[in-house]
């Protein structure tokens, strides 16, 4: 039975559930809803609930495991020797996957009896020219040991799913024969829905945090692919970027760390006094219209996509510093040859972080509580001696934690840095030349069309994992010292 | 534990008016909040307004250091007289007269930083210290004047907001003390405080009284009779009678006054 199916029934006899479960709630009653333990509604959705909840959970988890249970099993019915040269046992099973598909879509279309389609009987050449009639193109003849795979595939993936029918729906039928049952007036309903709500939270709740943890776990796996093909003293020591595919790379990390750490570094530097000195006019000084008018604008410029902040460092800034300071230039000084710099970069980023600076410390300003700016007034200081030496020391630790979250954010920043920074990796403290950073290395190391189990691939989830590590290490720190701030006022 | 008075006033008689307001009218947009409100305040007396929430005392209080300057739909009218100065002058700097007139609020409020430079603060904005020596002196001699010198001289660098609330109300007294004024705003001082430390802030502000003119803000009737010397009693916004203290608590002249020292309004 198809999924689709099973899931309408499932919610149908869950959504009847809910009345039944209602009316015989009530019902126990003798009709009269104060005699009850909890209101009619908690009867009801117990009911939904109980039917609901584990006959999908069991769907979903079913659904996850299914093909690769199955797949493992058919995989072992391919010899060795049915793999040729040069391919491997991937590219095999969805062969594998194409036949069966294949044969279950002739059945469909009545190209093929049912008989005819489970036999493994037939000339391969025979089926591939069936098979390609009605749309599903197969790369060569079909071998028998991958028929007779496709065909344990069929017959395997059939009896799953008639036992996860089965399954499902004896769940369901289970669960409201059990939920409904214990439905009087004495059953605490209520207590039970919302100990069923808060489990459906906790879980919301770990799906997060489990994501994030897949997310490390992917890329420590790749990570440690890479350092099984190239030595990690280079990596984190080696001084040269250099990646060929004669397979003498040389990929260190350093250079790369460098010109990140250098963009940021001159991005914090254009956002940290703009943003700051605009959220201390916003919260401070500004009137009630500017303020409702501006604060607004300003974190409009928050929502540009990167791209466009990219866009803007390629086409319109970088020429521009090119024309300050390039040969001929404005200034009359030789220092920059491309449009692509540390600077075009670094400034283009810094004003992407002024509404991120500006906002959170905006709000931290606002936190500091009004009493203290009245006891520094009611010492007769004046309103720049009570921001200087009174709200602003106050909201130091949470602006140090603005600053740090904006850092991560521009030492995690790829877009700008891909169209503004250029592609050379080296020290160089020039900022008006081009530097590279972790991120362009990562999306060049990946869009390329090399090989994917080269090291020279690999290195881009040793650069993530890298890069990974240290903007985590930044937003922990960031936020500890801002929750230690907060509890300051609580 | 007491010093002498700083000021050279301390010959001039009981009798002087410090502040005097003529007529005062307070506006909050629309609201007409202070009507007509005219009280002289002598020096080196303790004042006590008192009534009910929302009657205007904690506002017109604050008319008398300007601190209502901070809200924007604020507006004042009618003279008040610091020495014979309207303080609404357009030449009278709001922040040199906070200086003269010290606040201390409701709620503790110290900064957060370390208790000696909380009551440094105001001394350095005004450059009333010249050396560090000096600063040192200021600061002892104000903690010692708000009663709190004992408990935190060996902390003297710890942050004011780890002391207890009465401890911080007492930290804030002394820091309004620090910058010398000559008249100080109190409202309602003891009100976030327990009974210990409300015994030992009157105290402080009846030996205060010696040097200074200080205004009270209070809810408790029995505060207002045991540490001022004048009452003023206000009713929705209206001064309803300003007289000596037993006066007013024994013999009230107003209908409205007896009824609420009696607790029948309020």
């Amino acid at each position: 039975m198809p999924i689709l199916w099973l899931v309408l029934i499932v919610l149908a006899v869950s959504a009847a559930g809910f009345f039944l479960g209602r009316a015989r709630a009530l019902a126990s009653a003798g009709g009269s809803s104060r005699e009850l333990h909890s209101l009619p509604s908690y009867y009801g959705m117990n009911v939904a609930f109980s039917v609901l909840v584990p006959s999908l959970l069991v769907l979903a988890a079913w659904s996850l495991l299914q093909p690769v249970l199955i797949e493992s099993s058919v995989a072992k019915l391919i010899p060795a020797e049915a793999i040729a040269e040069g391919s491997n046992l991937d590219l095999v099973m969805s062969d594998v996957r194409r036949v069966a598909d294949g044969l279950d879509v002739a059945v469909a279309q009545g190209v093929m009896s049912a008989d005819e389609a489970s036999t493994t009987n037939v000339d391969g050449a025979e089926l591939r020219a069936t098979l390609g009639e009605i749309g599903v193109a197969l790369g060569a003849d079909v071998d028998e040991s991958v028929l007779t795979a496709a065909q344990a595939f069929r017959s395997k993936t059939a009896n799953a799913g008639l036992a996860l029918t089965v399954i499902v729906l004896a769940l369901t039928v289970a669960g409201f024969l059990f939920s409904y049952l214990r439905t009087n007036k004495d059953f605490r309903a209520r207590n039970v829905v919302e100990r069923g709500i808060l489990v459906l939270l906790m879980g919301a709740a770990s799906i997060a945090i489990l994501t994030t943890v897949g997310i490390v776990l992917s890329m420590v796996f790749e990570t440690k692919n890479f350092f099984g093909l190239h030595s990690w003293t280079d990596f984190f020591f080696g001084s040269t970027w250099a990646p060929n595919f004669r397979g003498d790379s040389e990929l260190s990390m350093l250079p790369l760390l460098w010109g990140t750490m250098y963009i940021s570094v001159v991005a914090l530097l254009v956002a940290v006094p703009v943003g700051l000195f605009a959220a201390v006019y916003l919260s401070e000084y500004a009137s009630k219209p500017v303020r409702s008018f501006a604060k607004p604008l300003l974190e409009i410029l928050a929502g540009i996509p990167t791209i466009v902040y990219g866009l803007f460092a390629l086409v319109t800034f970088g020429p521009f510093l090119l024309r300050m300071f390039g040969d001929g230039g404005t200034f009359g000084v030789d220092l920059m040859t491309d449009a692509r710099s540390v600077a075009t970069a670094g400034i283009v980023m810094g004003i992407m972080l002024i509404p991120f600076v500006s906002s959170l410390s905006d709000d931290i300003i606002n936190a500091v509580p009004q009493a203290m700016r009245d006891g520094s007034y009611g010492l007769g200081a004046t309103k720049s001696e009570t921001i200087k030496q009174v709200v602003l020391p106050a909201a130091l630790p949470g602006i140090v934690g603005a600053i740090l979250l904006a850092a991560s954010r521009a030492i995690g920043e790829t877009m700008i840095v891909v169209m503004g920074a250029g592609a050379i990796a080296r020290f160089a403290g020039n900022p008006l030349e081009a530097l590279t950073t972790i991120t362009t290395r990562i999306v060049s190391q990946l869009t390329g069309d090399g090989d994917f189990a080269s090291p020279e691939t690999l290195v881009a989830f040793a650069l993530g994992l890298s890069l990974f590590v240290i903007t985590l290490g930044l937003n922990v720190l960031a936020l500890y010292i801002v929750r230690k701030y907060r509890e300051q006022y609580d | 534990m007491y010093d002498a008075p700083i000021s050279s006033e301390s010959a001039v008689s009981q009798k002087d008016i410090k502040i005097a307001a003529d007529k005062v009218q307070v506006y909050y947009g629309d609201n007409h909040a202070i009507k007509d409100v005219s009280v002289q305040i002598e020096d080196k007396t303790v004042t006590a307004f008192i009534g009910p929430s929302g009657c205007g005392k904690s506002t017109f209080l604050r008319t008398l250091n300007r601190m209502n300057d901070t809200i924007d739909i604020c507006r004042v009218e009618g003279d008040i007289l610091l020495d014979g100065e309207n303080i609404y002058d357009a030449k009278v700097d709001p922040v040199q007269l906070r200086a003269k007139v010290g606040m201390v609020f409701q709620k503790p409020n110290p900064f957060p930083k370390s208790i000696y430079d909380n009551i440094a603060y105001g001394p350095r904005i005004h450059g009333l210290a010249n050396s560090k020596a000096d600063l040192d002196v200021i600061v002892e001699k104000s903690l010692r004047r708000g009663a709190i010198w004992d408990e935190v001289k060996d902390r003297l660098h710890a942050p004011g907001t780890g002391l207890s609330g009465g401890q911080q109300q007492r930290l804030c007294i002394a820091r309004a003390v620090a910058t010398e004024p000559e008249v100080l705003l109190m409202d309602e001082p003891c009100s976030a405080l327990d009974p210990i430390a409300t015994a030992q802030v009157e105290e402080l502000i009846d030996e205060l009284r010696e040097s200074y003119s200080v205004v009270i803000v209070t809810h408790s009737m029995q505060q207002a009779a045991r540490v001022s010397q004048k009452t003023a009693f206000f009713h929705l916004g209206n001064l309803v009678e300003y007289d000596d203290t037993s006066k007013i608590f024994t013999n009230p002249q107003d209908e409205r006054t007896e009824s609420y020292i009696t607790g029948r309004i309020g």
